[in-house]
């Protein structure tokens, strides 16, 4: 076990040097990169003392060594527009982007499991083709368009649900404010319900066709019909028997799916007005902020690589046959 | 008096095998209904795609300030049909917009799946042929890839080089590679040792030929049915970057950026701007999908109904 972690600690290591280089390399694809780091008013003396001061002067190798001596100490630039450490402006909005993925994993997985679990057994019932063309209508949406049609038809002519807004979970928690965050639960998942579906509704519907298709593998197995004639009752048979080795290839996807969930996040915390990693993004895309994009893509990306060997550590935790390939 | 039974469904069971693929992929195509639906809404985008200009009611840029935000079959004082669909936010009929929109949609996701498709299967069978320090290179690379979201690099490139087509096609390309590597180099594991492959070498054949004329026809049946769902998500793809302003510059309209432009009317509850562009998507990229599914199983039987 402990020579599987290293590995996987290694390989982690590898990983995020070769996400550090594309980042590095991409903000020089176009040239001189002292130009993302100055106004467009910027005269010539000024973009030759900037470049200097940002080590552009400098050959490549040298440069990269730099952004990565940089990224160790915490250092991914500064925003343009704001002169704040680019870094700090990421992990300020952080809490609020992971309320969002989590909420949105949250409903994937708990309407995923039950609705694939009944496709499955009711297989070319009316349910189950019912079920499988909703997932297919989830899985060909445009995420934002639909965050835009439930502001509009839910939030704007219904009532029902606010069009935007945030009540802070995850920040009163670290700040130790336990009480504070479960206060304000309630009106959090309010605010949660809109942006955590138009995230969560395409893997929602992924998983719904992988569960079902995972078990209905299951379900030919030897060893369920052996429970099946053994009489044990067909409850029994689904839930210990079949239900938990189907689970199997959602777990490996959960760790991707969190990372898939992380980049819906983008798109879907503009339209909400979500105050997160993403509208602080996309914000920084119009003003043309590249540090800011730059150390979202190294967070995001650092972020989704510890989650998956956390996964993937879990996981050979819980089956000892992974440990051994 | 009994009706005469007709001999069609047992004559259509008794096919023989040997028909051409394209034959019973037809066969199959027509009793399956809803690839025969998805592929008439694949027909209509193309048709819209390709003639664009003699279809369109109006100029999709031309603006008409003073019939702003009409609703969808408005009609003029004689009771004739002005606007399909209505007019976006300038003015702009929807429809002609929406029409114009499929070329750039179906366009991207087709070239975005060309560049995917040739870098990817190209390393996957060399990875799998050559084996070795070749193919660990390889597959590290794609591992690296695999191992964050690639959205996220692809806003970073968008971003560096500005907005266009020819920025977006192949950083969409390169999302795809890595799919469709994994599959060409297991595939080609699985055919290297066979007869045949050993027939063309002792003919003297060299590498890229065996790899070229031996493997990749054998190899090629998979990566069709990926690339079909891969043209799905390149469109998805594309309208994701357009509606955040990366993809096609504004004087061209594309079904995300159409959706982009709609985002100034959503509060005042004007929902069609943004419903339009979005059910177009939604409806070419359901019917990939679907194409795709029946694809997979056509190709692979095994899985048919999974």
């Amino acid at each position: 076990m402990g020579q599987y972690i290293v590995r996987r600690l290694l390989q982690s290591v590898i990983v995020i040097m070769g996400v550090t280089l594309l980042s590095f390399l991409t903000l020089h694809l176009a040239g001189d990169p002292t130009y993302f780091y100055v106004s467009e008013r910027a005269s010539e003396e000024e973009i030759i003392a900037t470049r200097i001061k940002l080590g552009f002067d400098k050959p490549l190798p040298e440069q990269y060594l730099n952004f990565v001596g940089g990224l160790l100490r915490g250092d991914l630039g500064t925003s343009i527009r704001s002169r704040k450490p680019a870094i700090e402006l990421v992990m300020e909005r952080l809490p609020a982007t992971l309320e969002l993925t989590f909420f949105a994993m949250f409903i994937s997985i708990s309407v995923a499991i039950p609705i694939g679990i009944i496709a499955a057994i009711r297989r070319g019932t009316a349910a189950d083709g019912g079920i499988m063309l909703m997932a297919m209508f989830g899985q060909s949406m445009p995420s934002f368009w639909l965050g835009i049609m439930l502001i509009i038809f839910v939030g704007l002519q219904l009532r029902l649900l606010p069009i935007s807004g945030h009540v802070p979970i995850i920040q009163p928690l670290t700040e130790g404010n336990f009480n504070e965050a479960l206060a304000n639960l309630p009106s959090a998942i309010r605010f949660l319900i809109m942006p955590g579906i138009t995230i969560g509704l395409f893997s929602l519907s992924r998983n719904a066709r992988l569960v079902r298709s995972s078990m209905l593998e299951v379900l030919s197995q030897d060893y369920v019909v052996t429970a099946r004639s053994k009489g044990l009752s067909e409850r029994a048979v689904i839930m210990r028997h079949a239900f938990r080795n189907a689970l199997i290839p959602i777990v490996t996807m959960l760790g991707l799916e969190f990372g898939f969930l992380l980049s819906g996040v983008v798109v879907t915390e503009t339209v909400f007005s979500w105050p997160g990693v993403g509208r602080l993004v996309t914000n920084a895309i119009t003003q043309r902020d590249i540090p800011v994009v730059q150390a979202a893509v190294v967070v995001f990306s650092a972020m989704f690589i510890f989650i998956n060997l956390l996964v993937d550590i879990i996981y050979a935790q819980l089956d000892p046959r992974i440990r051994l390939r | 008096m009994a009706q005469a039974v007709t001999p069609f469904p047992v004559a259509a069971q008794l096919k023989p095998p040997e028909q051409a693929i394209w034959k019973r992929a037809m066969f199959s195509l027509i009793r399956a209904k809803w690839p025969l639906l998805a592929l008439g809404i694949l027909g209509v985008v193309v048709v819209m795609a390709l003639f664009a200009q003699q279809i369109v009611p109006r100029d999709p840029n031309r603006q008409v300030l003073v019939e702003r935000l009409l609703e969808p079959f408005h009609r003029d004082e004689n009771g004739t049909m002005q606007y399909l669909l209505g007019t976006d936010g300038l003015g702009r009929d929807l429809w002609s917009r929406i029409i114009y929109g499929a070329q750039i949609s179906l366009a991207v996701g087709l070239m975005a799946v060309a560049v995917g498709g040739l870098m990817g299967t190209t390393l996957g069978i060399i990875a799998g042929y050559r084996g070795g320090w070749v193919d660990d290179t390889i597959m590290r690379i794609a591992d690296i890839q695999l191992a964050f979201p690639f959205i996220l690099l692809a806003i970073m490139v968008l971003v560096v080089l500005g907005p266009g087509v020819w920025n977006l096609v192949p950083v969409l390309g390169i999302g795809q590679w890595v799919t469709y590597a994994r599959i060409a180099r297991g595939q080609t594991i699985s055919q290297r040792e066979k007869e045949y492959v050993e027939a063309a070498r002792s003919m003297g054949a060299g590498d890229w030929r065996i790899m070229l004329r031996a493997i990749l026809p054998n190899v090629i049946a998979p990566l069709i049915v990926i690339a079909s769902f891969n043209v799905a998500s390149a469109i998805l793809a594309e309208a994701s970057l357009s509606f955040l302003g990366l993809g096609v510059p504004p004087t061209v309209p594309t079904w995300g950026g159409i959706l982009n432009e709609s985002r100034d009317q959503i509060l005042a509850g004007k929902w069609w701007p943004a419903f339009f562009p979005g059910l177009a998507i939604m409806l070419t990229v359901l019917s990939l999908n679907i194409l795709g599914d029946w694809l997979r199983d056509f190709l692979d039987p095994r899985l048919r109904g999974r």
